[in-house]
């Protein structure tokens, strides 16, 4: 409540303190309003204890329970998970390797190169799933693997392109990276290999675990990619809940919706920790 | 870098390389696809039918892009001149959806304005309550929210906000503020100086948040298909057709190129107006 009389409160401002502003106050709280209420009824309805999700019936975690007892979500989810752990494991493989090279070393056609990784970032989704759909087909890949190999294409897919945004992440981190460390460290005796593992990994890996995160977040969040990857009977936690909202709104979707939110504002709020770690106050 | 080299070049060059090939192919029988180097296929994309979806997609598009400036702008303003604390806090309440999974916050706003949903259930229980006081207001027809264009708009204002958001505010945090305070001083007032000190010196910016919301919407695949009615189509969801309907493979490979290289043009008008001041430092 008191919270809520300092936000209507006007208080003398300076000319420029706009977020004082009762207008822009509001105007903020519209838009933020307009991006949470939409998720917010979602997570409230997952507690619904009715079917007609509309009317509130009381608290209940069955919808959870359900979640957990349907073999095809739990398994889309499980594969989603698996999907996105494999695709974060060599996305930072890769995704650090190219941010090292590309920051340490010169070669030719290395600016070609630099701008050629940005491109799975901007190239529209549908365009890349549509490639990846035909590249494999072009392949030949077998659809008919067992788990966890039916996994391979889709894992590929997510794979090409979250490490460019794992790249991006680490080699913002090694920017800020001071080359004297290193040739401290090769000054006193340690050998190339000895400076990148004790100097260079260590200033890196807020950026590597950042990029991790991200790379994590982006896997378990395509759709359209996957959609164009996965052979038939490849099912995961996104394929699944859109083959059902085509049909209804189900608390068991919501239910499994917030599973996802929590999952991915943990990880965000955690890269984003590590990427600007919060500065000591000063006022 | 052999490594990310490679896989880059595998994975992501050699699928491209192959819609492009198809792009000018024909279909061959019933599964095969024979390069021949026509341009049948693009010129098919300016039958009026296919004009008709391009065009849409660009309306729709620019319609939300537009929105998303609107509403973004005064946000903007308000973390560049905020406290620090507040300016992370509201960083991370805009970003915190954008992470959230696209599948997740459609279905969100699926439910909440479906014919049964929140926004229709709100105004029934108005109307209840109109009719209750005595004022004649007929019967309630539920407001048809979703599957129509109004719906696609939404979904895209929804999703790409935090697309505009940031490079906004990158622009407006590097204003020269003793320039504001001037026009202040001379007597313009808030809205005046905003209109003729502020926007035009945040141009490239507000230029480069415009480009960089509108390249995804444009492309978007899962907001128009699930939102929109049968005919709200978008070239995203044309293509989807194509590949998983119609099985022309060569016509919907020319059209992921056309929309890579709508793309691409847009691209180099975001690196321009970068290199003009609007650079992000986020992504």
């Amino acid at each position: 409540m008191a919270s809520l009389q300092r936000f209507f409160k006007r208080e003398p401002r300076a000319p420029l303190e706009y977020i004082k502003s009762f207008r822009l106050r509001a105007w903020i709280g519209a838009v933020l309003l307009f991006l949470y209420a939409p998720l917010l009824v979602l997570i409230v309805f997952s507690f619904n204890d009715s079917k007609r999700t509309i009317v509130w019936k009381g608290f209940t975690f069955k919808w959870y329970s359900k979640v957990f007892e349907n073999e095809g979500l739990r398994e889309a989810l499980g594969n989603s998970l698996f999907i996105a752990v494999a695709c974060t494991a060599v996305s930072v493989l890769l995704g650090t390797l190219a941010a090292f090279v590309l920051w340490r070393f010169k070669f030719p056609l290395k600016g070609l190169l630099e701008s050629g990784l940005n491109l799975p970032i901007v190239v529209p989704e549908i365009c890349m799933g549509v490639g990846v759909l035909m590249f494999f087909a072009w392949l030949k890949w077998p659809n008919d693997m067992p788990w966890p190999l039916n996994l391979s294409q889709i894992i590929i897919a997510h794979i090409t392109f979250a490490f460019p945004f794992v790249a991006i992440v680490v080699r913002a981190r090694l920017e800020s990276f001071n080359k004297e460390y290193e040739m401290a460290a090769l000054d006193l005796g340690a050998s190339q290999w000895q400076a990148f593992k004790d100097v260079i990994v260590p200033h890196m890996a807020p950026g590597i675990v950042a990029g991790a995160l991200l790379a994590f977040t982006l896997s378990l969040d395509d759709f359209v990619i996957t959609f164009f990857a996965s052979g038939p009977g490849t099912v995961t936690f996104p394929i699944k809940v859109y083959s059902m909202v085509r049909f209804s709104v189900t608390p068991e979707v919501n239910a499994a919706s917030t599973i996802i939110i929590l999952i991915t504002v943990l990880a965000t709020v955690a890269a984003m920790r590590l990427q600007n770690p919060p500065k000591p106050t000063t006022n | 870098m052999l490594a990310p080299t490679i896989w880059f070049l595998f994975f992501f060059v050699a699928p491209m390389a192959l819609v492009w090939g198809y792009s000018f192919g024909e279909n061959d029988g019933l599964l095969g696809v024979k390069i021949t180097g026509t341009i049948k296929n693009y010129a098919q994309a300016f039958d009026p039918e296919i004009l008709k979806v391009l065009r849409e997609s660009v309306v729709l598009a620019a319609i939300a892009t537009f929105v998303c400036l609107i509403l973004a702008f005064p946000v903007a303003i308000a973390m560049t001149f905020a406290s620090d604390k507040a300016k992370s806090w509201l960083l991370l309440l805009i970003m915190l959806p954008f992470w959230t999974n696209l599948l997740i916050r459609t279905y969100a706003l699926i439910a909440v304005m479906r014919t049964e949903g929140l926004i229709n259930h709100s105004f029934e229980w108005l109307h209840g309550i109109a009719v209750m006081v005595g004022i004649p207001v007929g019967d309630y027809a539920p407001m048809p929210l979703l599957y129509n264009k109004f719906a696609v708009v939404i979904g895209l204002v929804y999703v790409h906000l935090p697309f505009m958001v940031l490079p906004l505010y990158a622009a407006l945090d590097r204003l020269d503020r003793s320039l504001i305070e001037a026009s202040l001083d001379l007597g313009a007032g808030h809205l005046q100086t905003m209109y003729k000190v502020v926007a035009p010196l945040a141009l490239p910016g507000i230029a480069a948040g415009l480009v960089i919301t509108f390249i995804p919407a444009m492309g978007a695949y899962l907001t128009p298909d699930l939102l929109g009615g049968p005919d709200d189509l978008m070239i995203a969801s044309l293509i989807e057709r194509q590949f998983k309907r119609a099985n022309n493979w060569p016509f919907g490979s020319a059209l992921s190129f056309l929309l890579m290289y709508i793309t691409m043009i847009f691209f180099v008008l975001r690196s321009y107006f970068e290199a003009k001041g609007g650079k992000v430092a986020v992504h």
